[in-house]
């Protein structure tokens, strides 16, 4: 270090540097500082995104190819696999990724990064959850478009316009949710690994006991009731109906061993779970960030 | 907000200090060497307690920009912080001298609002730190002991992210870090990744991202840990800079030569708990004389060294004499008079008692410490490490 003693660096306040902005600028100003702080990083390591799509491509590509065959009349609607398959991979690419939220988060907890974000004088605290939540929605929303552009080219279909409005509204409600339950999760458990280890958990399994795969008719009664209560079939029946016809909210999508479940009472669903998950964390984010 | 005391600030910088004090009668001499293990015993001797009530030098410093007063923390059962009062004058850099785990990591963390004490108040100019700590984060800039760099972003990225997070305009930070870019010589290298940064480069970047906001305040968590010599220099040059423009900087070492050569003032801590406090020209005079410090063998037994105390103790102008159980029972005492060496060698001569070795040397800030704690920094150091499980500790510094 040399070369330090000609001029120090000058203490004197200078107040019209500061940006003047209200309490709403402030939060937007520190928000998009933080949001873009996680896109650089993205940009400079775009692995994440990358095997964020490689992932489920290699999913759709595998699984449909498995099932190609599966004998006529196995699936609802006489429905190829493949078209049945893209409803619940974009569905599955999507609640990955928000199920990564935590990741970053957790890493600035341990290296002590997040203490240095929280020494500045920030107008919320909540704007560094916000940030990451913009920053994997979005992340999700690119890695979703990839795939639902791979399904297309593979010959399964494409949404219409009001289609494609739900398929949104439905990923958005879903990874809100998850990135919820993941940012929550990464202010609770005392590491990367612990994380890391219920993502790993959480992953397949919810996967697997979702109509991802098969359709509920296809499973044991007990998979049928997990199935049906899984939130991820909430995500995957709408998305698949429109992918099948013009949107209806009162479209029984989901025909449950504990009754019909329509269109509208999916996505009313999803709404009250991103509610109760992103309620059910303040408090925890209160104590750490508070 | 904004609590003056009537009777003034000097007399009212070390009030609680002194109050803590009288609750104790710390004659130190007299006491049986036994009584010298250092937990039992928490005072600073009478000397030091003197000075840093009434230090002259402490009326040309500034009003107290920094109070903490009583302010305690645990973690689990070890407890951090055992009701610290510390007054901090601006316009001077202050010393927060102490081994590792005395607690000052603790105190500047509960400062810059990243911690919460069990008890107590802070206080920042009038500014009450616990209840309005985004007022006091604005304040002040803080450079943390370990404080993590995001290895992808450049540095020049690093500073335009904290410039608006402390809400400067963009003009203002692009301007602000050409600045700072050319005072602290980072232009060579700002815009490499922070990944690859050396330590004092990483130090540059820090000190940079505290001072981005033009802090009245600067806090830093040793500054200089791990840093060369030349390094190290040069960050002390920028911080006596720094406060010949007016700020105040309380900074936080272990190390005697750092908080000798930069603090106008400085409080040392031991077990979470202020000891001394005071200028450290004067914590060092106030010691009274030459230190001497008498080994009669490479370890001395217990019944030697209580045979040299009863001796110390009927000299006269021997004061404050210490057995340090660390260093095989070491006597250091302070002499009034260079000429007592002689009678002492004589006396020890007399009683049949050999010499192993005899030293005299200035007082230093590790005197200071020894005699408020019967041991030396150096021997409290390793103690604390072998104690610390550090793992723990960063999981605790975890928000």
């Amino acid at each position: 270090m040399t070369g330090l003693t000609a001029n120090a660096p000058s203490t004197a306040p200078r107040p019209s540097e500061d940006s003047g902005a209200s309490a709403w600028g402030e939060v937007l100003q520190e928000t998009l500082a933080l949001t873009g702080r996680l896109f650089l990083q993205l940009q400079r390591r775009p692995t994440t995104l990358v095997a964020g799509v490689l992932q489920p491509l290699i999913w759709l590509v595998l699984f449909g190819a498995l099932f190609q065959e599966a004998p006529e009349g196995l699936l609802p609607g006489g429905l190829s696999y493949g078209h049945f398959l893209s409803a619940g991979i974009i569905v599955f690419t999507a609640f990955s990724g928000a199920l990564n939220a935590g990741l970053p988060v957790m890493f600035d907890r341990e290296f002590g990064f997040l203490n240095r974000l929280l020494v500045a004088p920030l107008r919320s605290r909540y704007s560094i959850v916000l940030a990451s939540a913009l920053y994997i929605t979005s992340l999700s929303g690119v890695q979703t478009l990839a795939i639902m552009g791979a399904a297309a080219i593979l010959g399964n279909g494409w949404p219409s316009a009001s289609g494609l409005v739900v398929v949104v509204m439905v990923l958005l409600l879903l990874v809100l949710a998850v990135t919820g339950l993941s940012l929550g999760l990464a202010f609770a458990l005392p590491g990367h690994i612990e994380l890391l280890a219920v993502i790993f958990v959480a992953n397949l399994p919810l996967l697997f006991a979702s109509t991802a795969l098969a359709p509920l008719s296809f499973m044991p009664p007990w998979l049928a009731w997990l199935a049906a209560l899984n939130p991820l079939s909430f995500a995957i029946e709408p998305i698949r109906a429109v992918y099948n016809g013009a949107p209806n909210w009162s479209t029984v999508v989901l025909a449950a061993p504990y009754g019909s479940v329509t269109m509208g009472a999916c996505l009313l669903v999803l709404a009250g779970l991103a509610g109760l998950l992103f309620l059910s964390i303040r408090p925890l984010l209160r104590r750490r960030l508070g | 907000m904004g609590r003056r005391r009537p009777w003034g600030w000097v007399a009212g910088r070390h009030q609680g200090f002194l109050n803590k004090r009288r609750r104790f009668l710390p004659c130190l001499k007299g006491r049986p060497v036994a009584s010298w293990k250092r937990p039992t015993q928490r005072e600073p001797s009478p000397a030091l307690r003197i000075l840093s009530l009434d230090s002259p030098t402490v009326e040309l410093l500034g009003r107290p920009v920094i109070r903490l007063e009583g302010v305690r923390k645990s973690y689990g059962a070890v407890q951090a912080l055992a009701g610290l009062d510390l007054e901090v004058p601006s316009g001077c850099i202050y010393g927060l001298l102490g081994p590792n785990g005395a607690g000052k990591t603790t105190a500047l963390r509960i400062l810059c609002t990243l911690l919460a004490p069990d008890a107590g108040q802070v206080w920042l100019d009038d500014i009450d730190v616990l209840a309005q700590p985004r007022l006091a984060r604005r304040r002040l800039g803080y450079v943390a002991q370990d404080a993590a760099l995001d290895k992808i972003l450049s540095g020049r990225e690093m500073l335009h992210l904290h410039g608006a997070l402390y809400h400067l305009r963009r003009d203002a930070i692009r301007r602000r870090v050409v600045e700072l870019a050319a005072q602290l010589d980072m232009d060579p290298w700002l815009d490499r990744p922070c990944g690859a940064y050396s330590g004092g480069m990483r130090r540059r970047l820090d000190l940079a991202t505290g001072l981005l906001h033009r802090p009245p305040l600067l806090v830093l968590d040793e500054p200089t840990a791990g840093l060369d010599v030349e390094s190290r220099h040069a960050l002390w040059a920028v911080l006596r800079q720094l406060k010949g423009e007016g700020a105040t900087i309380l900074l936080s070492s272990h190390h005697l030569e750092e908080v000798n050569a930069l603090a106008d003032e400085l409080a040392i801590l031991d077990q979470g708990a202020l000891i001394a406090a005071g200028p450290p020209s004067q914590l060092k005079a106030a010691l009274g004389g030459e230190r001497i410090t008498l080994k009669l063998r490479e370890f001395t037994s217990d019944e030697e060294a209580s045979q040299v105390m009863a001796l110390l103790q009927q000299q006269a102008g021997v004061s404050q004499p210490v057995v340090n159980r660390a260093q095989g029972n070491a006597i250091s005492f302070f002499a009034r008079d260079a000429r007592l060496v002689e009678v002492l060698r004589q006396q020890l001569q007399d009683h049949g008692l050999p010499i192993f070795c005899l030293s005299q040397s200035q007082p230093s800030l590790d005197d200071v410490y020894l005699q408020a704690t019967g041991r030396t920094l150096m021997d409290a150091e390793l103690a604390m490490a072998a104690t610390r499980d550090t793992k723990a500790e960063q999981k605790a510094s975890m928000r």
